[in-house]
């Protein structure tokens, strides 16, 4: 380390410690700690929103443009690459902070752009457009005309604990996080609170698990600080593997190091020394950062031996997951930190009692121990008052699917269903009619539109037949098929079985086997098949029932849920697929049937040789026909013509 | 932005494609962990994996010695999660995301067709050993989607007529 | 003790605090179905069967593995217990190839009887079935994955008992399977061929590898002569085969049943294990005294033997050079005997009976041939000839019992007591020590030896000499034994491994489905023939004195060197 960088790190650490009850800091200090945070800086500072969305939108190319332009015009300006804000239909997003003045946001910024507006905001113009917002600062001019952050709708309603930070701060930069009042929380539970007053505090807070079941935090960290044991383990579950959920990766891609606190100080307060972060292989750029962060805890001994001399030991270790859906659940997880396969155990007994390697562990998932910091810091009360009387605090949700504005948001619980979509998101795009939203990833159910005012809570969520999850948002629009999204999420299930217990192994096969002979034309016209077809479709709602009965874990417990939430809200749907034979939505292909409107067919023959079945014949130069029992209902020869004369009865 | 390659080189994951079975170098990976206990035996298949490309026979057995462990249980292990693979990847590796967003802009159709176009299934290598197709859950581009990764390469938005162009494009490289 | 009261079916009953509530109902007498359960193993909860209400969280639990807890109410029959236990038996048999009347378990299969308690009555589900390859590779075991129902039992037994984990699941979800490393076949593995999973398979989808066609063939042709001998445990374990009541004697019904289905002759493999007795008892004193590589390890066992071959090849100088009794009889019947029928060895067609699958494989070995003849030349399990009597039209119950063949058919009890684990052991010293001291032993029962129990020792006076001596059974606790004399400890000279929990009586080519009580009045029944005849050691066996005159010299002769030892080598496979 630099002489200088030791520098930082005296004054940093002593920020960390300085006591917590006089929160007054004289001015140098607070003139030196806004320059760590971007506050006041010399030189102009260029933020390029760089997590996996961004990069996937090309914020990598967006980066090296703006390399190239500083070199090239000879501007002496500091880069950094933070997390995701969360607006990822804005991406890439490049903020920019002059000396004196506002940080100012722009939103799809892509290479080309990057010149002009660059040119525009150092002639110190606020740029026609690609303008997002600016963020607010006391001792800096503002920007005339720009709104602010807490005055665009995406960002207005929401309340922004876990990812306070995301987006804004470099992530790879254990000194910004410090100057923004990082870890002084963990200084506060260690000096502050007993392990068990610890667990007692969470309680108070109500803090529930992030994860799906919504478990008190605060009990579950008590049942642990209850157990006598050589050793406890402490496990953050990163493995997030619901499709349309991307929450942990954002915070852990934009504020590691809030993760790492939040953990250290459950791991005090079960008295756990060795902690472990399951995180998913797919999720390189955040497992890069972690041990970066990782790194630069340890530097500052704020992890490691004997954390600031109280004698409390804490070590954390970065486990890649090998792909495996089914570790998301406790036991499971453990089971492959162990080196075994990922299949879950019945339970009792609990983690908490006979956990990993047979110890004592708990296993809370990333936003709930992100929320930790910010509970010590504030206290109990002030948590327990953000919320509903039964679920507290904030919670997360990945935004995608058909809405206007996709990416991450942190509402307060409490917040309807429809503000959220239409309030904050924007509503649906294209004029199209909103039919539904997955709530709750694979385990979760739909919420129609007369459900869209009940508030997010976990209670009311699984009143209506859906659940929190870990916060999944997927928007439909008129365009979709339920029984499509139903399938979908049945063939993921089926595929992510772990295979142990019988009834979600044969059970969800089976599901999806019915769902897939629903979406496709009978391959036969016989009436034996058509009677196993309808006992198939009998079976559905009863098969969905005894999986959840007496499936061994959670995956198999939840796994009828899509389907038994679409049946009950879109049976509709269901029906005109099985009586009908027809997909309303036009989703399931293997449904449809073509037609070509003879006057409008000019014989070109291309129809023809693009269908893979050879279903099309006709003469060159004539009108053309398709044989119904070839037809696969693929729609290549509707894509294909050229004169519109192909389309779906 | 159709068919637009877009490099995220954090997703390459290093390969060779002729596969000389360096039990030396394992045996260089096998000692960077402690010689005990099933905890890193997860990460060592990572980290040959990474190396070779592929998990072989024999370097099964070889973990399974360092280990002192059946090689059935690592081999139960192995073909539990989807990362592992048990052939050589093929000189292109073409990895198709099967995320929502993906679902639900035509996937199904885009590995549909590759897997026609290359005669081989998911998790396959063709036997030129030139093309090697996995499925993967989402990677996180849904913004592109539908999107499949070619050796870390993005291509955007494809449907079945752009991948059989991006495949030929790749044969054509090879004459 | 620590009770506490549970509601069970509305009726309170005391369990004791921190034990299964399957215990609890298994206690009551009431029967909840399981299929991945083994007593005494920790559950893993896979199947599902055992799910039983727990009235007052209205959850499903599964008794295997829930703990009681106090005051709790739990219904065993509730509508809805019984329709989910139908729906996940509908559910296996979905998938199943349900080819009953096709299958080697048809009347005595779990899934099957499930289905019938459950009354299964019609094919509510249907799905695409399971289509893999049957797996005959291996000379003793075959395996079809598509009767697997995926429980497990297989390969716990597999890792807990036999230390081997030559199988384990392959894949995930709806394509797990249970194979061996890169699902090669059995016969590339580790596989000892013991035969223990197929005991423990509640399906079809564990199997011997048959050879009746074979048998009948040669019963068939007439210019071969066809032989059989039997293995010590058989007679007292056949009995079950039939209905009859377990340890039931039927030694002499068997020799008649065996003559009614077309063998030529019928000898008991006891009388070689008499033969081994003096061959491995020279050898024991042999290395005593000449300063051998001890302690010594028995050889009768071909899972032991293949497993000291794979995972203990530094112990191969400690095992016997005895060929097993089996091979032995085989040896001495295409040897002895057939001079002495001047009979060309070619035409003699020579079977096994035996309670052991790894038999099948032994028998094949290349080390188990004298020029190019082999010593044995089928076997057929316990359970096969019971199947085998019964195609042939032979019942046991009204069949008027029948002499052994001569001069292969007399046998001491100490032959007789190789069935059980302990007593090759005890037959070994009690020779031993007559050889030593010139002496009969006075106390000949050697009770540290006897029982169930997977590892026993004792230390034996002979003479002015104190040997230590071990006897293991189930591999996992001979690996332990093994690993304590790597590290050091030096006070065992004789130890006897039977790879089989409890020895050849509990043989994985015996009876499916026997209890713990069936197992021990095999035991008592092989002790008390001990207590009851007369001829107690295999010193006094006349026809295998009559053996050693006339051909053999004396015990470790150069002849029996090349007829009744062998040499092991070690094995390089999957592991």
């Amino acid at each position: 380390m630099c002489a200088n960088c030791n520098n930082n790190k005296t004054f940093l650490l002593e920020e960390v410690l300085r006591d917590y009850s006089t929160n007054t800091r004289d001015a140098q200090t607070l003139n030196k700690m806004a320059v760590f945070n971007n506050e006041q800086n010399d030189i102009p500072v260029v933020f390029v929103g760089a997590g996996t969305c961004g990069l996937g939108a090309g914020a990598g190319q967006t980066l090296q443009a703006v390399k190239d332009y500083l070199q090239q015009k000879n501007i002496n300006a500091k880069i950094i690459e933070t997390g995701c804000i969360g607006l990822c239909s804005s991406e890439p997003i490049m903020d920019i902070k002059l000396p004196g003045f506002n940080r100012i946001s722009f939103e799809k910024i892509t290479t080309d752009k990057v010149p002009g507006i660059l040119d525009t905001i150092f002639e110190l113009n606020v740029p026609k457009t690609n303008v997002l917002c600016q963020f607010d600062s006391e001792n800096n001019r503002k920007w005339e005309n720009v709104p602010f952050i807490t005055e665009h709708p995406f960002f207005a309603q929401q309340k922004r604990l876990v990812l306070k930070n995301c987006g804004i701060i470099d992530p790879v930069n254990i000194e910004e996080y410090i100057s923004r009042g990082g870890y002084k929380s963990l200084v506060k539970a260690i000096s502050v609170f007993s392990p068990l007053e610890l667990c007692e505090h969470i309680i108070e807070s109500g803090l529930r698990g992030r994860g799906g079941g919504g478990f008190l935090t605060g009990m579950k960290w008590k049942f642990a600080n209850k157990e006598q044991s050589d050793q406890k383990f402490l496990i953050c579950n990163a493995d997030e593997g619901d499709p349309g959920a991307f929450m942990d990766r954002a915070v852990i891609e934009g504020d590691p190091h809030r993760l790492l606190e939040g953990m250290a100080i459950a791991g005090y307060a079960i008295g756990a020394t060795k902690a472990y972060i399951y995180i998913r292989a797919e999720y390189p750029l955040a497992i890069e950062r972690l041990k970066i962060a990782l790194k630069q805890a340890a530097e500052y001994g704020l992890l490691g031996k004997n954390i600031f001399e109280s004698g409390f030991d804490f070590e954390i270790k970065v486990k890649m997951g090998a792909g495996a859906f089914v570790c998301g659940e406790e036991t499971a997880l453990m089971h492959s930190i162990e080196g075994k396969r990922g299949m879950p155990r019945p339970r009792p007994p609990f983690p908490t009692t006979e956990g990993l390697f047979g110890k004592p562990t708990v296993i809370n998932n990333v936003e709930t121990f992100s929320n930790v910091p910010e509970i010590i810091y504030h206290g109990a009360q002030w948590f327990a008052a953000i919320g509903t009387e039964k679920s507290k605090g904030t919670k997360v949700f990945a935004l995608s699917g058909k809405i206007s504005l996709t990416g991450l948001v942190e509402i307060p619980m409490g917040t309807t269903i429809r503000e959220v979509l239409f309030n904050i998101a924007g509503g649906i795009p294209n004029n199209k009619k909103f039919k539904s939203v997955q709530i709750g990833g694979p385990s979760g159910g739909c919420i129609t539109n007369e459900n869209l005012d009940i508030q997010i809570d976990y209670d009311s969520l699984i009143a209506v037949g859906a659940m929190m999850g870990s916060g999944g948002l997927v928007v439909m629009d008129e365009d979709t098929c339920m029984v499509d999204v139903a399938k979908f999420f049945m063939d993921f299930i089926q595929r992510e079985s772990c295979g142990k217990c019988i009834p979600c192994r044969e059970g969800t096969r089976r599901m999806l086997e019915i769902l897939e002979s629903i979406t496709s034309k009978p391959r036969t016209g016989d009436s034996n098949e058509a009677l196993e077809r309808f006992k198939g479709i009998m079976q559905l709602e009863k098969l969905g029932k005894v999986i959840k009965d007496t499936s061994l874990c959670g995956l198999g417990q939840t796994a009828p849920n899509p389907v038994m939430s679409t049946l009950r809200w879109f049976r509709d749907e269901y029906e005109a697929h099985i009586f009908d034979r027809k997909c309303p939505a036009g989703v399931c292909t293997n449904l449809r049937t073509f037609k070509i409107d003879v006057d409008k067919c000019t014989g070109c023959t291309i129809c023809s040789k693009k269908c893979p079945t050879q279903a099309i014949i006709g003469a060159k130069k004539s009108p053309h026909f398709i044989v119904e029992d070839k037809c696969i209902g693929c729609g290549a020869c509707q894509e294909a013509c050229k004169f519109e004369a192909i389309s779906v009865l | 932005m159709a068919g637009a390659s877009i490099h995220l080189p954090f997703l390459k994951t290093p390969r060779k494609t002729i596969i000389i079975n360096t039990m030396e170098n394992i045996q260089q990976i096998l000692e960077k962990y402690p010689a005990q206990g099933r905890e890193n035996l997860i990460p060592l298949l990572q980290e040959i994996q990474n190396f070779n490309g592929f998990l072989s026979q024999e370097s099964i057995v070889e973990v399974g010695k360092y280990l002192n462990l059946p090689s059935s249980k690592i081999y139960g292990v192995a073909t539990f999660y989807n990362q592992f693979r048990f052939q050589p990847q093929g000189k292109y590796h073409i990895q198709v995301c099967r995320g929502t967003a993906c679902h639900v802009l035509g996937s199904a159709t885009v590995l549909e067709t590759l897997q026609k176009e290359l005669k081989i299934k998911a998790g396959d290598t063709t036997a030129d050993g030139l093309f090697s197709i996995e499925v993967v859950a989402c990677i996180g581009a849904c913004g592109l989607a539908p999107v499949i990764a070619v050796n870390g390469n993005f291509h955007a938005k494809v449907n079945s007529d752009s991948i059989k162009e991006i495949i030929q494009n790749y044969k054509n490289r090879e004459i | 003790m620590n009770t506490i009261n549970i509601k069970i079916n509305n009726k309170t009953v005391e369990a004791n605090k921190g034990e299964m509530i399957l215990d609890v109902l298994n206690r009551q007498g009431i029967k909840v179905p399981t299929l991945c359960h083994i007593k005494d193993v920790f559950p893993s909860g896979a199947c599902r069967m055992c799910v039983v209400e727990n009235v007052k969280t209205g959850k499903l639990i599964t008794s295997c593995s829930y703990p009681v807890e106090d005051n709790m109410e739990i219904l065993t029959h509730s509508q809805r217990v019984v329709d989910s236990r139908k729906t996940i038996v509908e559910l296996l048999l979905s998938s199943h190839p349900d080819d009953c009347l096709y299958c080697v378990r048809n009347n005595h299969c779990e899934l099957q009887d499930l289905s019938a308690e459950l009354q299964v009555r019609e094919r509510r589900i249907s799905g695409k079935k399971n289509n893999y390859h049957i797996d005959r590779s291996s000379a003793s075991i075959v395996r079809d994955p598509d009767k697997c129902i995926l429980c497990g039992r297989c390969v716990r037994v597999c890792e807990e008992i036999m230390g081997v984990s030559a199988i384990d699941f392959i894949n995930r979800g709806s394509k797990t399977i249970v194979g061996t490393t890169f699902n090669k076949g059995l016969n590339n593995s580790s596989c000892i061929n013991c035969g223990q999973c197929i005991m423990v398979c509640p399906t079809g989808a564990l199997t011997e590898k048959n050879h009746f066609a074979e048998i009948r063939d040669a019963i068939q042709n007439p210019k071969r002569t066809v032989v059989v001998q039997y293995a010590p445990a058989i007679s007292v374990s056949l009995a079950e085969e039939f209905g009859m009541s377990p340890g039931e004697d039927v030694n002499g019904i068997m020799n008649a049943a065996l003559r009614r289905v077309g063998f030529d002759m019928v000898f008991d493999t006891t009388f070689s294990a008499d033969l081994t007795i003096m061959e491995e008892s020279a050898e024991l004193i042999h290395r005593i005294q000449n300063g051998g590589q001890l302690p010594m390890i028995t050889s009768c066992c071909p899972g032991w033997i293949k497993y000291a071959e794979e995972f203990a090849s530094d112990f191969i100088p400690n095992i016997s050079s005895c060929k097993s009794p089996q091979q032995m009889m085989g040896a001495v019947i295409k040897s002895y005997w057939a001079d002495k029928e001047c009979m060309s060895p070619e035409n003699i067609y020579s079977v096994a009976i035996m309670p052991c699958t790894a038999k099948k494989f032994e028998a094949q070995r290349e080390e188990m041939t004298s020029k190019g003849i082999t010593d044995v030349d089928a076997v057929l399990t316990t359970r096969e000839l019971g199947a085998f009597l019964k195609m042939m039209g032979v019942n046991l119950h009204n069949i008027e019992p029948e002499m052994v063949d001569s001069p292969l058919g007399f046998r001491s009890t100490a032959g007789k007591l190789f069935a059980n684990s302990g007593g090759v052991m005890e037959a070994a010293l009690r020779t031993a020590y007559y050889k030593l001291t010139g002496k009969e032993l006075v106390q000949f029962r050697i009770p540290a030896v006897r029982g169930l129990e997977g590892r026993k020792e004792a230390k034996i006076k002979i003479g002015e000499m104190e040997i230590g001596v071990a006897v293991v059974s189930g591999l996992v606790n001979a690996a332990k034994l093994l690993q304590e004399i790597r590290e050091g400890r030096k006070d065992i000279h004789f130890i006897e491994v039977m790879a089989c929990p409890g020895g050849c009586i509990n043989g994985g080519g015996q009876h499916i489905g026997a209890s713990e009580g069936a197992l021990k009045a095999r035991i008592s029944t092989i002790y008390n023939i001990d207590d009851k005849e007369v001829v107690k050691v295999s010193h006094k066996n006349p026809e295998v004195k009559q053996l050693y005159d006339n051909f053999l010299g004396e015990p470790l002769s150069h002849i029996s060197h090349e007829l009744l030892h062998t040499h092991y080598q070690k094995r390089d496979v999957l592991k």
